[in-house]
């Protein structure tokens, strides 16, 4: 979901390449978890634009084209819409380019902090249907992922997810962050970013043409479920929401009671219309979401009911006390916060798992070398049992009062301050709106600079401003887990 | 608050702009100037304040040597919540569209570009402590630089608030 950021980035992409050019390979740096990294995007500068260019971006969303954001982001494609755009421009949204899309960056009623503020204290929700989501099922389905990922999915139980990435083969870089459920023995729903869509398309359809002539066509059954939305409820009060919502007449108590969905698991669920039917699908419910807080992931069909993403999103909304829309821009603010990783910007294919500081993903049962099987295990493999041979890794940083280190800003060492040497650059980074405008960013720095407590330096507008290596997230966790 | 100093402040320059009009045109009632495109001359400096594209306000002061420097109103607008504004340095030499500072919002960083060429002769202290001053009063309070401007005439080169006001709304 690298996308917005990428796309508002396109008018200055000649300066970032540049700039990206006098920086270490892994420029591209990543973090943490997941998935949907896509949405997260908001409009931040690689490097000091004029206001011109900013206020441009925000406000009247010029295309551009950048080469990893083909997809209908090229000038003379029009945007895509999701199913909930005429609800955010009548709510009051200033919308733009992100990822081929016309996406909500904020919204009239709240500004960014204020927004920002508002997810971590009671609910927001966040319009995310430009996420691909994906159906794999068959008799090779664990097969297929099981050489794309490299998840302990035979592990997985039905109904659990976990968050994954696609790999290339031969060098493990990722080509895509991505959270994947399995739904049943043989059939997993998966969600991939946006901004990635052609290249996951592409890669996909060759690993699973692959597949299939070894194993027949009947192997595998790959659908990109294009007409459902998804829409993320997130925070303190997402359960006190959504909660009253759900129709108990379709399943048993135990079922609709939200208390016992704890995070990574799902379940599908009608929920009750205001003239008291239900809907008219189940909606996926997935406990999970981008933003470090409780929430819920909710995917919509739209089959014979195409006002239905409309239907949820204002039964979401009824209670503006408790919860609001949000956009891009908070999305952004909190997923880094949470210390979660924004494909394009955080990891790419040039950084393998071990060197996005997201060794984890890789499963315990998977780093046998001699069974794994998965997508550049071996380059994967030797890295989780030599570090040291990482050569750049992606590390959280506390930046001085002043201005924010922002993607594109270099890290120097200055130790020896008359001298200071260049190790790293940022990825991802602004003012913490929950730690009071405290300056965090992720960048990737050298093999020995990566140790919690290093002190360094950024570069922000050519002065020098110290910086510490900290472990991430910057806020605590609040997943609904069982006690 | 902040929204209704936004609302009522561009009513304020409007009628203000439009004072010197009058005698203008009385003087010369076949070359009425269409408002925004009257030439310097013909304004008083002390109410010169004029506009760039790029959505940065200079006006000049009594005696039209030096001219204050900011964002506009709508670019505070839309910027949102600033975070930290950085200044310029004292007897820093810039010519036209040449940064004079930077604003950070959270989501974003935007270089201030000097309208004029000229030297600056101070930053606004007011925004080291207090970046949000330009939210509340971009075109007041929340001004950034201070500047010696090298050549009055180039302000003529500016837009008029009309024509700025066209610009964002196209």
């Amino acid at each position: 979901m690298s996308s917005i950021r990428l796309v508002a980035r396109g008018v200055d992409l000649a300066a970032a390449r540049a700039a990206a050019l006098n920086l270490p390979r892994a420029s591209i740096g990543s973090t943490v978890l997941r998935r949907e990294l896509s949405s997260a995007a908001t409009v931040r500068p690689t490097v000091s634009r004029s206001l011109r260019t900013n206020i441009t971006v925000a406000a009247t969303a010029p295309l551009a084209a950048n080469q990893t954001v083909r997809y209908a982001s090229s000038s003379n494609e029009p945007l895509s819409k999701t199913q909930l755009y005429d609800l955010h421009v009548e709510r009051g949204a200033k919308m733009v380019p992100f990822a081929g899309f016309d996406m909500p960056l904020q919204y009239t009623d709240l500004s960014h902090v204020e927004s920002h503020m508002w997810t971590r204290e009671k609910a927001s929700l966040f319009d995310v249907s430009h996420m691909v989501q994906h159906h794999l099922s068959g008799p090779g389905a664990l097969d297929l992922l099981k050489k794309v990922t490299p998840s302990s999915l035979d592990k997985l139980a039905p109904n659990t997810s976990t968050l994954s990435c696609l790999l290339e083969e031969g060098t493990g870089g990722m080509i895509d962050d991505c959270v994947i459920t399995r739904r049943s023995e043989d059939s997993f729903y998966f969600v991939t970013n946006a901004g990635r869509r052609t290249e996951d398309l592409a890669f996909l359809t060759a690993e699973i043409e692959a597949y299939r002539s070894q194993h027949g066509a009947d192997s595998l059954k790959w659908e990109v479920l294009a007409d459902r939305a998804l829409v993320a409820l997130q925070g303190p009060l997402a359960a006190s929401v959504l909660q009253p919502l759900i129709n108990t007449a379709n399943h048993t108590p135990s079922e609709t009671d939200l208390s016992t969905l704890y995070f990574g698991n799902c379940r599908e669920l009608h929920l009750t219309l205001p003239d008291g039917s239900a809907t008219a699908h189940p909606l996926l419910i997935s406990r999970t979401g981008y933003t470090g807080e409780d929430g819920f992931e909710i995917s919509i069909p739209t089959s014979g009911a195409p006002n239905l993403p409309r239907q949820v999103t204002e039964l979401l909304l009824a209670d503006s006390s408790k919860s609001r829309l949000a956009g891009l821009a908070a999305r952004d603010s909190l997923r880094l916060e949470a210390g979660m990783c924004l494909y394009g910007h955080d990891i790419s294919t040039a950084q393998t798992p071990p060197a996005a500081a997201l060794g984890w993903v890789v499963g315990r049962d998977r780093r046998d070398p001699a069974t794994a099987t998965f997508n550049g295990a071996s380059v994967i493999l030797s890295q989780l049992a030599s570090p040291k041979t990482i050569p750049q890794r992606r590390v959280g940083l506390n930046v001085e009062k002043g201005p924010p280190a922002r993607e594109g800003a270099v890290v120097v060492d200055i130790a020896d301050p008359a001298n200071p040497v260049e190790v790293g650059v940022v990825t991802s980074g602004l003012p913490s709106p929950s730690l009071g405008g405290a300056n965090i960013a992720m960048a990737y720095v050298n093999q020995g600079f990566h140790k919690k407590g290093t002190e360094l330096a950024v570069k922000v507008r050519n002065k020098v401003r110290k910086a510490t290596v900290v472990g991430m997230p910057w806020i605590e966790s609040k997943f609904h887990r069982p006690s | 608050m902040s929204s209704v100093a936004r609302a009522i402040r561009p009513l304020a320059s409007r009628v203000l702009a439009q004072k010197p009009i009058a005698p203008v045109c009385k003087a010369t009632p076949a070359f009425r100037f269409p408002r925004g495109t009257r030439s310097f001359s013909q304004s008083p400096l002390s109410q010169l304040k004029k506009y760039t594209e790029s959505h940065e306000w200079i006006e000049l002061a009594e005696g039209g040597k030096t001219a204050k420097i900011g964002i506009t109103d709508y670019a505070a607008h839309s910027l949102g919540d600033v975070v930290y504004v950085e200044l310029p340095e004292e007897d820093l030499e810039v010519s036209a569209g040449e940064p004079v500072g930077a604003v950070e919002s959270v989501k974003s960083a935007s270089d201030v570009l000097s309208p004029v060429a000229g030297k600056i002769i101070r930053g606004n202290a007011v925004l080291e402590d207090k970046a949000k001053t330009i939210n509340e009063s971009p075109e007041g309070e929340g001004w950034i630089a201070e500047i010696e401007v090298a050549d009055v005439a180039e302000l003529e080169q500016l837009l008029d608030e009309a024509a700025y006001k066209e610009t964002i709304d196209a």
